[in-house]
C-alpha cells in the first residue's frame, strides 16, 4: 500500500467507523469498541519494539497503569480534558519506559523480558501504597454524563480511542518504512552486525522503547474514566500483558497489518465470550489461539497469507 | 608514527584467568596489504573483535586515524573508516540482499558528520555497484538463506565495504572457497588496496596470505611472534616451528 492509499485507508476507516457507530443506540457496542481499539493500541504498540527491533516487553500492564494512575492524579488535581491527560500519560510512561530501557536494554533475551515484567510489579506495588491515588482501595471518577456535540460519555471515550489507534498505526507504519525502521531491523537480525554496519544499536532501541511505551500509557490515560472505579489490581492486570504480546503473535510482528489484525480479532472474540460464556475464558481463549498459531503459523496470519501467495506466484 | 592509519600499542584481552592477547603492538600504514596468521584459538578474530569495537580490550590503546579508540562504541569505529567481516557470516536475515547493503550506507557513510549525504537514488545506485564488485547482482532482492555460503561471505563483504573503510579487516574471508573463487576475492582484495584501502587479510590459505600481503604477522597464543616481509616471515625457525611446521 502506498503512503497516500494508507493515509486515505485510515482515514476513511475512523469516518466509517464514527459514522457507523451514530446509528448504534447500544451503548454495550461502545464499552466493547473501546476495549478492541484500546488493544489496537497496545498490540501496535508492544510491536515497535517486540516485533521491529526484537525486544520482548512482559511490562504492558505496568504501562498502561502508569498512564491509568498519572490520569487520577490529575484528576484529582486539576482535572484537565481527556485529550491533555493521554499526552501527559504517554510523557510519563515514555519517559519511564526510556529509564527501564536505559538500565535493561543492554540486556538480552530472557534477562530483558523478566526486567521489564519486575518494574511492572515494583510500580503496582508503590501505587497499592500510595494513599493519595486511594491505595489498595482504589478510587472513584466522576465523569461527565454527556459531551457536547458526541452524545453520550462512552460514544466520547469511543471517538477518542478511534482516533488514537490511528495515529499508533500511522506511526508504526511510518517507523516501519524509515531509515530508522532499517536501523530497528538489523538490531533484531543481529545485534554485533548491525554495530559494525554503524548503527548506534543503543540510540535506537531506546528511541524505539520511549515510542513504544508511551503510546501503552496513552492507551491507559482514559482507563479511569472507562471504568469509573479504577483500583491497581485492575490497572495493572497482567491479562494486558498476555493479550498485548499474543496479539502481534497471532497476527504477525513483522509488519504493522499483524497487530492491527491480531487486535481486532482477538479482542473481539474475547468481548463476544465475555457476553455470551464468560469473561472467565478470556485467558484461555488466548492460550489456545497462541498454540495453533505456533504450529500453523509461526509468521503469524500475515506471514500465512504472504507464504501462500509467493508459493502461488512461483508456481504459476 | 605519523603516517600510521592504525596502532596499536600493548593491546591485552582476558577471558577470565585466559589470556587470549598478550602485549600485541601493531601498525597499519594507508592503503597497506598485511596478512595476519596463526594457529587455530591464537587470538585472532579477537584481535578483530577489540579493534573493531565489538569487545573491549583490557589493556594498551588503539589508535586509528588520529584519533583514539579505547572506549569507542562499534558502531562510531565504523563511522571513522574501520570496517571487518565476520568469521562467520552474519547477515540481517529479515532483509534482502540489497537491503544488508542499505543498513551501511545509511548508519555509517549517510551518518558522517561533514560527509555528502547520499540521496535514496545514490544510495540504491550504490548498492548496486557493490553487488557488481562481488558478483551479487542477480540475487540482490533474495534473502540470505537462499545464498550458498560463498555468496554468504561475498555478502559480509559487500556489507563491510559498503561502509567506505580506510580499513578493511577481512577475518578468513575464503574460508572453504575453491581455488578460482579464492582468486577472485583477492582481485578484488587487491584493487581496494589500489584505491588507497588498507587491508588486514586474516587466512588460513597460505598461498593466498603470501600473495597477497605485502607484510606478514603471525600470532601464536596470543602473543605476536613475527611481523615483516612475507617471504622473510615464513622461512622464521620460530614461525616454521609454531606454525607452519604443525
Ligand atoms: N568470548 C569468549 N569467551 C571466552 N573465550 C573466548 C571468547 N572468544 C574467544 N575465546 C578464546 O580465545 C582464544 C582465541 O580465540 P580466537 O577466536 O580469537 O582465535 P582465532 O585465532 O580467531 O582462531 P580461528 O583460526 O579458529 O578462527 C580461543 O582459545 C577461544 O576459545
Ligand atoms: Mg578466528
Amino acid at each position: 500500500m502506498g503512503t497516500k492509499a494508507f493515509w486515505l485507508a485510515t482515514t476513511a476507516a475512523v469516518l466509517i467507523v464514527f459514522a457507523a457507530s451514530r446509528l448504534v443506540t447500544n451503548d454495550y457496542v461502545f464499552f466493547a469498541g473501546y476495549v478492541v481499539l484500546q488493544y489496537v493500541v497496545l498490540a501496535t504498540a508492544w510491536n515497535i519494539l517486540g516485533g521491529y527491533a526484537g525486544y520482548i516487553n512482559f511490562g504492558t500492564s505496568g504501562f498502561v497503569g502508569i498512564g491509568a494512575y498519572s490520569t487520577v492524579v490529575l484528576h484529582k488535581l486539576v482535572g484537565p480534558p481527556i485529550p491533555v491527560l493521554i499526552l501527559v500519560g504517554g510523557i510519563v510512561s515514555g519517559a519511564i519506559g526510556l529509564g527501564m530501557g536505559y538500565l535493561t536494554l543492554r540486556l538480552r533475551g530472557v534477562y530483558f523480558g523478566i526486567a521489564t515484567l519486575a518494574m511492572a510489579i515494583v510500580v503496582q506495588t508503590l501505587v497499592t501504597n500510595w494513599d493519595f491515588v486511594g491505595g489498595s482501595r482504589g478510587v472513584y471518577i466522576i465523569r461527565p454524563a454527556h459531551v457536547p456535540f458526541i452524545g453520550g460519555y462512552i460514544q466520547y471515550l469511543f471517538l477518542v480511542m478511534l482516533v488514537l489507534a490511528a495515529v499508533a498505526v500511522a506511526a508504526a507504519r511510518t517507523i516501519e518504512r524509515s531509515v530508522f525502521g532499517f536501523g530497528l531491523a538489523a538490531i533484531r537480525d543481529d545485534e554485533q552486525a548491525a554495530e559494525v554496519s554503524g548503527v548506534p544499536t543503543l540510540r535506537l532501541k531506546l528511541i524505539a522503547i520511549s515510542v513504544s511505551c508511551g503510546l501503552m500509557g496513552m492507551a491507559g490515560a482514559p482507563l479511569p474514566y472507562y471504568v469509573t472505579y479504577l483500583d491497581p489490581a485492575s490497572a495493572f492486570n497482567l491479562g494486558y500483558t498476555a493479550n498485548t504480546i499474543a496479539m502481534p503473535l497471532i497476527g504477525g510482528t513483522a509488519s504493522w497489518v499483524g497487530p492491527v489484525i491480531g487486535a481486532i480479532g482477538l479482542a473481539t472474540i474475547q468481548q463476544v465470550s465475555t457476553v455470551t460464556i464468560s469473561s472467565a475464558l478470556n485467558l484461555l481463549i488466548v492460550g489456545v489461539l497462541l498454540l495453533i498459531c505456533v504450529v500453523v503459523a509461526p509468521n503469524g496470519i500475515v506471514g500465512l497469507v504472504r507464504g501462500k501467495r509467493r508459493r502461488a506466484g512461483r508456481g504459476g | 608514527m605519523a603516517d600510521d592509519l592504525l596502532s596499536v600499542d600493548k593491546l591485552g584481552k582476558r577471558f577470565g584467568g585466559f589470556v587470549a592477547l598478550d602485549g600485541i603492538d601493531l601498525t597499519v600504514r594507508a592503503g597497506e596489504r598485511l596478512g595476519l596468521i596463526g594457529p587455530n584459538g591464537s587470538g585472532k578474530s579477537t584481535l578483530v573483535n577489540c579493534l573493531s569495537g565489538t569487545l573491549r580490550n583490557d589493556s594498551g590503546t588503539v589508535r586509528f586515524d588520529g584519533n583514539l579508540l579505547n572506549g569507542l562504541a562499534a558502531h562510531r569505529r565504523t563511522r571513522l573508516g574501520l570496517a571487518r567481516s565476520f568469521q562467520l557470516p552474519k547477515p540481517f536475515r529479515s532483509l534482502t540482499v540489497v537491503e544488508n547493503l542499505r543498513v551501511p550506507l545509511y548508519y555509517s557513510v549517510n551518518a558522517r558528520p561533514g560527509a555528502p549525504h547520499l540521496a535514496e537514488a545514490a544510495v540504491g545506485e550504490r548498492c548496486r555497484e557493490l553487488l557488481r564488485l562481488v558478483g551479487l547482482e542477480a540475487k540482490a532482492d533474495r534473502q540470505p538463506q537462499d545464498l550458498t555460503q560463498i555468496e554468504m561471505r561475498k555478502l559480509e563483504l559487500a556489507r563491510a565495504l559498503a561502509a567506505e573503510p580506510k580499513l578493511l579487516i577481512a577475518d578468513e574471508a575464503m574460508a572453504g572457497l575453491s581455488n578460482s573463487e579464492v582468486d577472485n576475492i583477492l582481485a578484488l582484495l587487491m584493487r581496494l588496496g589500489d584505491r588507497g584501502i588498507a587491508v588486514i587479510l586474516i587466512e588460513h590459505i597460505m598461498r593466498a596470505v603470501i600473495s597477497f600481503s605485502q607484510r606478514l604477522v603471525v600470532l601464536v597464543a596470543g602473543r605476536k611472534i613475527a611481523d615483516g616481509d612475507p617471504h622473510a616471515v615464513v622461512r622464521d625457525p620460530e614461525v616454521v616451528r609454531a606454525y607452519l611446521g604443525e
